[in-house]
Parts: structure tokens; sequence; C-alpha cells
């Protein structure tokens, strides 16, 4: 208790030394807590936005279907097994047929995804059904994301050529119509690809009823089985690319977390050997007066410690309601931001939870309590009469 | 004065390291003290006034030698026992006060007593009594730097004295201090040692000290060169 009060007392007595680490501390906590948070945040944000817009309940993959292989397009494509057919009808399930083509936008030409989909279909949140409202039959009414526009230069209203392989193996071309080009967050299903009616496209390749990925609804009841054609991939296999993806901005987020902490830390740390240096009288008082080395250690750490626990509340008085407010209206991002890769969403809302706030806190304490009590080893080798005459052994 | 002698100093030798130099602080140095003594090693700067009040006080080890302090050897004082015998039967004042600056008046003599872990109705009673003593009950609240030179060594007398110790190591308590304040801590310092039959042991060099002693022990070079009770 003593030791409490007096390393309390301490460092109340040093004023803005105290309050300047103090300050630092809180800042780089609550930092920590708002990255941490925003990186939790978006994670949940982008897992949600990818399971909603293409993800589903999971998907039925024809066999021959590789993402990374575009050659295997030609041959993924196959009839609609009954059950999953029963499992459309009933609205638990929605087909895609995707096909390779190439488009000439700017007399250039490009390779994209030909993506059908039924404009009615309710199962992924895409606005696709603004594809039906195309009147002119000669036209390919087609939908393309922020993205795809900005690569092709494409804009709503615009027509653009487009040449595709039929299943008999004939070249045959045609003009897409962009409908609408929408804000798609995910790159999975908005960079080199053209959403147009799934209809339109099995007539375009001769392939009435065939599809290449189906599509389950979020949350449904009962997974139908395997076929031979049609592989079921779950919500782990789909989403390991972005988990992967998340994984590697991880590492990036503990990168801050170092950075800060460490900048914080060595506030700390500084301030400590610099107390130690300018106290050395006392230290030596305080032996005469009958502490044991190893108390004035525990006086000094202590003293560190309080710091730590003074930032922490101070951070928690100041943090919270910044914190909450941003969890609340989220934090909106330029919109450069675009360009990345990895799927984002121009408003970030961060998730702070008890696990974030807590495992944060130790960290800095514990790590606090680590570099106060380092430069305190010196102590164990001061002798008391040196100390009393203001020098280090 | 008792006859019983509280602190034995056998063949003391104490060497510091300077460079490549060795420098001996104190010389066989051979003295007791008996209990309630008023006395004081005197002699010049680098005598070994310091080094011998430091190995009596346990804050320093001789190279060789011994220094028997009620009963206890200080060359076989672990770390802990050094400690405990300070904080239990030692007080010391400093030529410097060294009041700890965090502290009220009261809670600076009290310090003693919290580390002797005294519950608080005992602490209270024996901080209002020690600074009866040295005049300051009025300025209980005071912080050290609010007092004067002669107010703050009359704080470290008190906390010297609160615990009731045995004895009381003062190196050079008047150094700092004016004629009037120093004739008056010293006249507080002799009339505790009268009451209280503490043992004093000053290390000084100051005439207005070696005025009150009742024994003054003379070193040069380390060793003790006259003995001389003053009574």
């Amino acid at each position: 208790m003593l030791i409490i009060k007096l390393a309390f007392r301490n460092i109340i007595h040093a004023g803005l030394r105290t309050w300047l680490n103090v300050i630092v501390l809180s800042f780089a906590f609550v930092l920590i807590i708002l990255i941490e948070g925003l990186y939790d945040g978006m994670s949940e944000q982008v897992k949600d936005a990818e399971i909603d817009s293409n993800v589903g309940g999971g998907q039925f993959w024809q066999k021959d279907y590789d993402p990374y292989d575009s050659f295997s397009l030609e041959r993924s494509h196959a009839e609609i097994p009954a059950e999953l057919k029963q499992e459309i009808k009933r609205g638990n399930a929605s087909a895609v047929l995707i096909v390779s083509a190439s488009i000439f936008p700017r007399n250039l030409i490009q390779s994209v995804s030909l993506k059908g989909i039924d404009p009615d279909q309710k199962i992924v949140n895409l606005p696709v059904s603004i594809l039906k409202e195309e009147r002119d039959t000669n036209v390919i009414p087609g939908l393309i994301g922020s993205r795809m526009a900005k690569s092709t230069g494409l804009q709503a209203g615009d027509y653009v050529s487009v040449r595709w392989r039929n299943i008999n193996g004939t070249f045959d071309a045609g003009d897409i119509k962009i409908e609408n080009v929408i804000d798609l967050n995910l790159p999975s299903i908005d960079n080199g690809q053209i959403w147009i009616p799934l209809e339109k496209l099995r007539n375009m390749m001769r392939i009435p009823g065939q599809a290449t990925i189906i599509t389950l609804k979020k949350n449904i009841d009962r997974i139908p089985a395997d076929s031979r054609d049609w592989i079921f991939k779950d919500y782990n296999y789909l989403l390991k690319d972005l988990n992967d993806n998340i994984s590697r901005k991880r590492l990036y987020s503990n990168f801050m977390f170092s950075l800060l902490l460490g900048m914080a830390l060595l506030a700390v740390f500084d301030t400590q050997v610099l107390s130690i240096f300018r106290r050395r009288k006392e230290i030596g008082t305080l032996m005469a007066l009958g502490m044991t080395r190893w108390s004035v250690i525990g006086l000094f750490t202590l003293e560190g410690c309080l710091l730590g626990i003074l930032a922490f509340i101070a951070g928690s008085i100041y943090g919270y309601p910044i914190l909450a407010y941003l969890a609340k209206e989220g934090l909106v991002l330029p919109r450069m931001i675009e360009r990345s890769q990895f799927a984002v969403l121009l408003t970030l809302y961060p998730k702070y939870g008890l696990h974030l706030y807590v495992v944060t806190s130790l960290i800095l304490l514990i790590s606090v309590i680590i570099v106060s009590f380092l430069p305190t080893r010196k102590i164990t080798t001061l002798k008391p009469t040196d100390a009393l005459k203001g020098k280090f052994s | 004065m008792n006859d019983f002698p509280i602190i034995k100093v056998n063949n003391l030798i104490k060497d510091y390291a300077m460079g490549k130099q060795c420098f001996r602080a104190l010389n066989d140095v051979n003295l007791s003290f008996k209990m309630g003594e008023f006395c004081g090693l005197v002699g010049p700067s680098g005598s070994g006034k310091t080094t011998l009040l430091n190995i009596i006080g346990a804050l320093d080890n001789p190279t060789s030698g011994d220094a028997i302090v009620m009963d206890k050897s200080i060359t076989v004082l672990n770390h802990k026992e050094a400690a405990k015998m300070r904080n239990e039967s030692i007080g010391f004042i400093f030529q410097t006060y060294n009041l700890l600056p965090v502290y009220s008046v009261f809670e600076n003599v009290e310090f003693p007593l919290l580390l002797l872990k005294k519950n608080k109705t005992e602490r209270e009673e024996a901080v209002m009594r020690a600074l009866e003593w040295v005049g300051l009950s009025g300025k209980a609240n005071s912080r050290p730097n609010q007092l004067s030179g002669g107010e703050s060594q009359r704080v470290a007398v008190a906390r010297a004295m609160v615990k009731l110790p045995k004895i009381v190591l003062a190196d050079e308590p008047t150094a700092n201090l004016d004629a009037a304040n120093s004739h008056n801590i010293l006249k507080t310092m002799q009339n505790l040692n009268h009451e209280l039959k503490t043992t004093f042991i000053f290390a000084t060099h100051d005439e207005k000290v070696i005025g009150y002693l009742h024994r003054k022990v003379m070193l040069n070079d380390g060793k003790v060169i006259d003995d001389v009770n003053l009574n």
C-alpha cells in the first residue's frame, strides 16, 4: 500500500512529464483499438458482402468449372439436375452460366466473362432486374461494375461489340448495351465481367437449360446432394481466397499495432531511464530509511504501470465517444480506394468486441510493466552510498 | 550513559578503486561507541568520516575488518537484513536533508513507521510527538519546498527520531545551515540524546557541532589520530 501511495504521489508530482506520457500512451491505445476495429469491421463487412452478393448459402459447381482456368469455361456447363431445378423453382437457388468472350471497347480487344443470371432472382444481392427492362431484342442488355467500367471506359447507355464461340465452336457476335454501371464492392463479381440475362446467354451459346454455377439461398434448410456433374462448394471453400487476403492484410494491421505500441513504450522507457537518473539521491534515501532494493525497484516499476493504468482510463474516457461515433456513423473512405484489388466498401464501420478491448488493454499494460521494469534493473547493482552521492556504481 | 558498547569497529579497512590506483579511505580503525553517546567523527574532507558512518549504518561494507552494530556483524548481513537493521534501529540525518518532495512534513516523518508497519494510531502519535520535539507541530501539512533549510533539517531529525532508534548517524547535519539554525538543531539533538538515551554519531568538521559533542574522534587519512572525551 505504501509503495502504491508513493508511486501515485511521484507520478502526480512529475506533472507535465506524466501527462505527456499518459497522452501518448492513451492515444496509442485508442488508435490501436480503432485500427484493429477497422480491420475487424472491414473483414466482416467484406465477408457479408461476398456472401450476400456472390456466395449465398454455398454453390454447386459444374464439375469442370475452375475459376482460375479460363479455358475450363468451354466445357464447364451442364444440364441442371432435377433436384436443383426444384430448388430454383422454389426460390431457393439461382443459376449462373459463365462464358468466355471478347469485347471491343475503344477499338481494343479485351477478354471478359459473360455471366448469365436470371433477372428475377432474389438469391444474391445484385440489381440485375434492370436487365429485363430492355425492349430492343436485337441488343444484349448488360450490367457492369465500376471497376470494369473504369478499365474499359464504358458508361451506362454505351454499346460495345462482343464476340463469343457457341457450343458448336462457331464464332458469333452481337452488341451489348450497358444498362447500368453499379458500385460492386467485390472484385470477384466486377473485374472483367459483364452480367447479362441467363436465357439470352443460353440462346447465344445454344445450350438451353444449362448452367455453370447454382447459388443456394443463404441459410437454406437442406443442401441437396452432389450429383455426377455438380459438386457442392461450401462457405469455407468459397471464402478461402478472401480469408487468405484478410490474413495478409492483418499483417499490416499487426505492423501498425506494433509500431504504435513501440512508439508509446519508447516514451515510457525514456521517462523511466530519466526518472531513475534524476532520482538517484531519492533512491539512496529510501534505502537508508530501510527500503530494500527490490522495494525500490517495485516502486519505480509501479510508477510506470500507473502511467499505463492512467492511459487506459484516459483512453477509455475520451476514446469511447470517438470510437462509438465511428462505429455508428462509419468512416468514409476516399473513392481512390476502389482501385484496390481487395474488396472494400466506401464506408467502413469499425467493430470493437470486448475481446479486442480486453486484449489490447492487457497487451498495453503488460508491455508497460516490462518497459517500466527494464531500466530499474540498474538499481539492483546500485550501492546506497553511491545513490546518496547522486552517482551510479 | 550505559557502558554497554553498542558499536564496535575492529581493524576496519576500506579501500576504493580509483582507476588502476587504490585509495584507502579507512586504515585499520578500531573504535567502540557506548549506548547514549553524543559523539563526533571530526576531521578534514577525505579523512574517512562519512565512510565510517556509512559502514556503521550498514550502507557500505568494509574491505576488511568488522563493524559490530548491536551485536550484529555488518559484514555478514545481506541486503535485506541490512535494510531491516537500518529500518528498525538506525536513523540517518543528511547534510542535504533528503526529504521526499512529494510528501508533506507529516508524511515524511511518518514514512519510516510505514516501513515498520505500525498501525495508524501509533503512527499519528509518534509523528506528532517527533514534530513537537523539533518544534514543527504547526507545519505538519507543509511541503518540503515550503520550508526553510533549518526547518527541513528539523524535519529530517524528526524523521530519524520518530521510530526511537538506538543509533542516529548524522553526516554534516549543519553544513547547509546558518549559525542560529545550527545551534537550534544541535540543541534539539542534544535534548533528545539526554531524554531518550539515543546514541548520536556525527561526521563533521563544523566547530559549532564540536562545541556540543561529549566525545571527539579525530580522523586523518583514514586513521584515528585522537579520541577525546569532552565531558
